[in-house]
């Protein structure tokens, strides 16, 4: 049996991937949204839902951010209410480690985890600055180095509480009036966390809910490679894929786990047509949509840290050089790429190359992944991706809320499935059985 | 309508029950207890006899006792969420705990909370005051409970200066400008109180109610500002809360006589006490008598009900009390508004931040 590709569909919003502009673009807030999504994932069979977490409101040169999507609902809040209206589906949320306590996750998770039967999955992120730590007690103050630690630690804490309660703590017995029995004790002792008492939750129906991880640095994949379940990568291109795959993989060993216990998922986008040329032609508009002139200004004020509104976007890069000292324009985007000079100078010498306005540039160097066809040539690229070991499947971002994945599943999955690398139909009911079970 | 007051009734759904041996009596299987369909079956019970709302209680604590009491509970808010989208009138008003949760992610989650449900959303809010909550965090000591109540009165306040901080309408979604929010009408908050301080924006929009119900017990000084205050002590209470929408707490045993109803109590108490506070045990006619009765002599808006056992007493409840409160014109015939504001009369809620 060929290997059996994972399918996940993000919720999108916040950032300048949603075109919000197109008229079946929906509200990315009201809960009908969520459940078109869900339900449509469901219908397809996907492994899980995603949701992505952003703590702050972005701002740009000192202002909230008003060009892309703002705004978004409490993620366990949204996965809690989805376990209503779907029966299979898989629920993974994104949950700081720097901004919550281990107790309350842990509590929040479970409490998923039994609402929904054994749907539920954490996506751990160590949450990048001290701006988001303003609306925050805790503040934010953590390096990267120690992030990792505190996650690290947040995770195993949370581990601990989840296997705290025995199987078989719930008895229930009404005749001799015992309810539960047996509830251990945690008591969790380590430089980050000094805690101990009860777990108000049972044993979950899935035991340890899925974790997922979506760090990149070196210490983010050996966090993943010692106790993820997932990574939600972004490495979606067949080299960089490949690359990374082998990479995470070749750190298994060293903690006992198996290449198979650990799955890459890296975002991708798609766009499909009725003829490849058609999606091309649609795949262009799209990104033309998402990268508008003020959107590509804005992403190169990113990188060199000055004001560039006089800067046109259909004209050539600027020739004056980043600030490299000075406070970063953007807050609340993920940075990938940490010196700007560089960074410039590589965007320099792209578009001198291919001859790219500031807009073509931007619209080249932030593409993600992007299956682009006919749905039996996106079908046929994904199994190809899986079956080289770029990945193991991957978490679908669609451009439109809440419609964007409903083309995929009419079209894509049954290819995939008339492959035989993908389920007809679920056969388990809980997410670890979809993610591992063969 | 006739002159009899309208009251306003609230349903506790904790455990089997509100005495602690109720799941032993229940047909309830205890398992059932960590399942989203329990909570939504009592629900739905409540909801059709147009109930304003119901109560989940919680704690980051194990309850205390010992085996032959339920221990153990899922999350209160993450439990109605999971209700909310399968229900369509009933308010739903889950505790949360206000001492050691982050008070941005309590204002994104009731906000959200109040999105899933279509504005039916309420919180109870209570801080936390044992050890137990304490060691399971780890990063403070025990607040005095004077602290502990400033505390939760800070969280309560900026809770709401978070939901007004999107003003409604802040979606604009303008091609020509290519702006998608009108930042005009987002705000920080620049809160700098004495146990924390929040810049915001909320990262989510202005809730349907604009302000999700605000309800707390009596015996917390931020009552005064709460939408509701949920009281034991009933006399005396609209002296100590002029304002508020009262609701008194009255446990209940019911049966078709009143000798079987005591019989009921007397088989509870024979393996625990009853809880203390005010409680009921009757017929389902006598207790429609006496909730105007006992409203009416001490102002009161209305009740909280806790069923001794569940589903028994709410069944009971809903399908002979409220249908006689009806008929003596003290309790509405049906929904007339979608929100749990609507239910309660509370009225639009004035964004502390927008443009008068
Ligand atoms: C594909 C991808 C998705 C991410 N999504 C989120 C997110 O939704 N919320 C968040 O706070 N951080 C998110 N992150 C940030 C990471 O979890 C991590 O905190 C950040 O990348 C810094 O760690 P690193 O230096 O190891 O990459 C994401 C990262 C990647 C690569």
């Amino acid at each position: 049996m060929p290997k059996q590709v994972k399918l996940a569909a993000h919720f999108p919003g916040v950032n300048n991937t949603t075109v919000w502009s197109d008229p079946h673009s929906g509200s990315q807030i009201d809960f009908s949204s969520f459940e078109h999504l869900a339900r449509t994932a469901e219908r397809g069979k996907f492994d899980f839902l995603f949701l992505a977490e952003g703590l702050r409101l972005r701002e740009h040169a000192g202002k909230i951010l008003d060009s892309d999507v703002v705004g978004r609902p409490n993620t366990t809040t949204v996965l809690a209410a989805l376990s209503a209206v779907t029966t299979r589906l898989g629920l993974a949320g994104t949950l700081s480690s720097t901004f919550n306590e281990p107790y309350e996750v842990a509590r929040q998770v479970a409490s998923i985890d039994h609402l929904s039967g054994g749907r539920a999955a954490w996506n751990v992120v160590t949450s990048p600055d001290a701006w988001t730590g303003r609306n925050f007690r805790r503040g934010g103050f953590l390096k990267r180095e120690d992030r990792y630690r505190r996650a690290e630690e947040f995770l195993a804490t949370v581990r601990e509480l989840w296997d705290s309660w025995a199987p078989d703590a719930v008895v229930g017995d009404k005749e001799n009036g015992v309810f539960a029995r047996g509830i251990e004790r945690f008591v969790h002792s380590g430089p980050q966390f000094d805690i101990r008492g009860e777990f108000t939750v049972p044993r979950t129906p899935q035991g340890q809910p899925i974790v997922i991880q979506a760090g990149d640095s070196d210490e983010g994949r050996e966090f993943a490679a010692k106790t993820a379940d997932v990574i939600f990568s972004r490495h979606g291109s067949l080299e960089s894929g490949k690359e990374f795959f082998a990479d995470v993989k070749r750190r298994l060993p060293a903690y006992g786990r198996e290449p198979g216990e650990l799955l890459i998922m890296p975002a991708a986008t798609f766009v499909l047509g009725d003829t490849e040329e058609d999606a091309h032609e649609q795949a262009r508009e799209i990104r033309y949509q998402q990268v508008r002139p003020a959107t590509a200004i804005q992403f190169l004020e990113q990188v060199w840290s000055r004001d560039l509104s006089a800067y046109d976007a259909d004209g050539p890069l600027p020739e004056i050089d980043p600030d490299p000292d000075a406070e970063p324009l953007t807050w609340g985007r993920v940075r990938h790429e940490k010196d700007p000079l560089a960074v410039a100078a590589k965007w320099r010498a792209i578009a001198e190359e291919k001859k790219l306005s500031i807009r073509e540039l931007v619209i080249e160097v932030t593409a993600r992944q992007q299956f682009v066809g006919t749905a039996r040539q996106v079908a046929e690229s994904i199994d190809e991706y899986v079956q080289s070991d770029a990945a193991d499947g991957f978490v679908l971002v669609p451009h439109l809320t809440p419609g964007g994945l409903d083309a995929f599943v009419d079209d894509v999955v049954p290819r995939l499935q008339e492959r035989g690398v993908f389920r007809t139909d679920y056969t388990g009911d809980t997410l670890r059985e979809h993610l591992f079970s063969r | 309508m006739g002159s009899a007051q309208q009251l306003h009734l609230g349903v506790a759904l904790d455990g089997a029950g509100q005495h602690p041996a109720a799941w032993r009596v229940s047909d309830v299987r205890p398992s059932a207890l960590f399942t989203a369909a329990h909570y939504l079956a009592h629900a739905k019970l409540a909801e059709a006899a147009s109930l304003d709302f119901v109560t989940l209680d919680d704690t980051l604590a194990l309850q205390p006792g010992g085996e032959e009491v339920v221990r153990g509970r899922l999350d209160a808010l993450l439990t109605f969420a999971a209700i909310a989208p399968v229900t369509s009138g009933i308010g739903l008003v889950p505790t949360v705990t206000t001492t050691h949760t982050e008070p941005f992610h309590i204002s994104t989650a009731v906000a959200s909370l109040d999105f899933a449900s279509r504005g039916r959303a309420g919180v109870l809010a209570v801080p936390s005051r044992t050890e137990a909550e304490v060691a399971h965090f780890g990063r403070r000591t025990l607040p005095s409970e004077v602290d502990a109540e400033a505390e939760n009165a800070e969280v309560v306040d900026v809770i709401a200066r978070l939901w007004d901080s999107w003003e409604d309408g802040a979606i604009i979604r303008d091609e020509p400008t290519g702006r998608f929010i009108d930042r005009e009408k987002l705000h920080y908050v620049d809160f700098e109180g004495r146990f924390f301080s929040i810049k915001g924006p909320s990262i989510t929009p202005r809730p349907p109610q604009g302000h999700p119900v605000v309800a707390v017990y009596g015996d917390s000084p931020y009552a005064h500002g709460a939408d509701v205050v949920l009281v034991d002590e009933i006399r005396g209470a609209r002296e100590r809360f002029p304002d508020a929408k009262l609701l008194a707490g009255l446990s209940i045993v019911l049966a078709e006589t009143e000798q079987a109803a005591i019989e009921r109590r007397r088989a509870l108490e024979a393996y625990a006490p009853f809880p203390p506070g005010p409680s009921f045990t009757g017929t389902p006619a006598d207790l429609a008598t006496e909730l105007p009765r006992l409203a009416e002599s001490n102002s009161l808006d209305g009740f909280h009900i806790r069923p001794a056992v569940l589903p028994d007493d709410l069944a009971l409840f809903t399908a002979e009390t409220v249908p006689a409160l009806q008929a003596a014109g003290a309790f509405r015939q049906t929904y007339t508004g979608a929100t749990l504001r609507d239910h309660l009369g509370l009225g639009v809620a004035v964004n502390q931040y927008a443009e008068a």
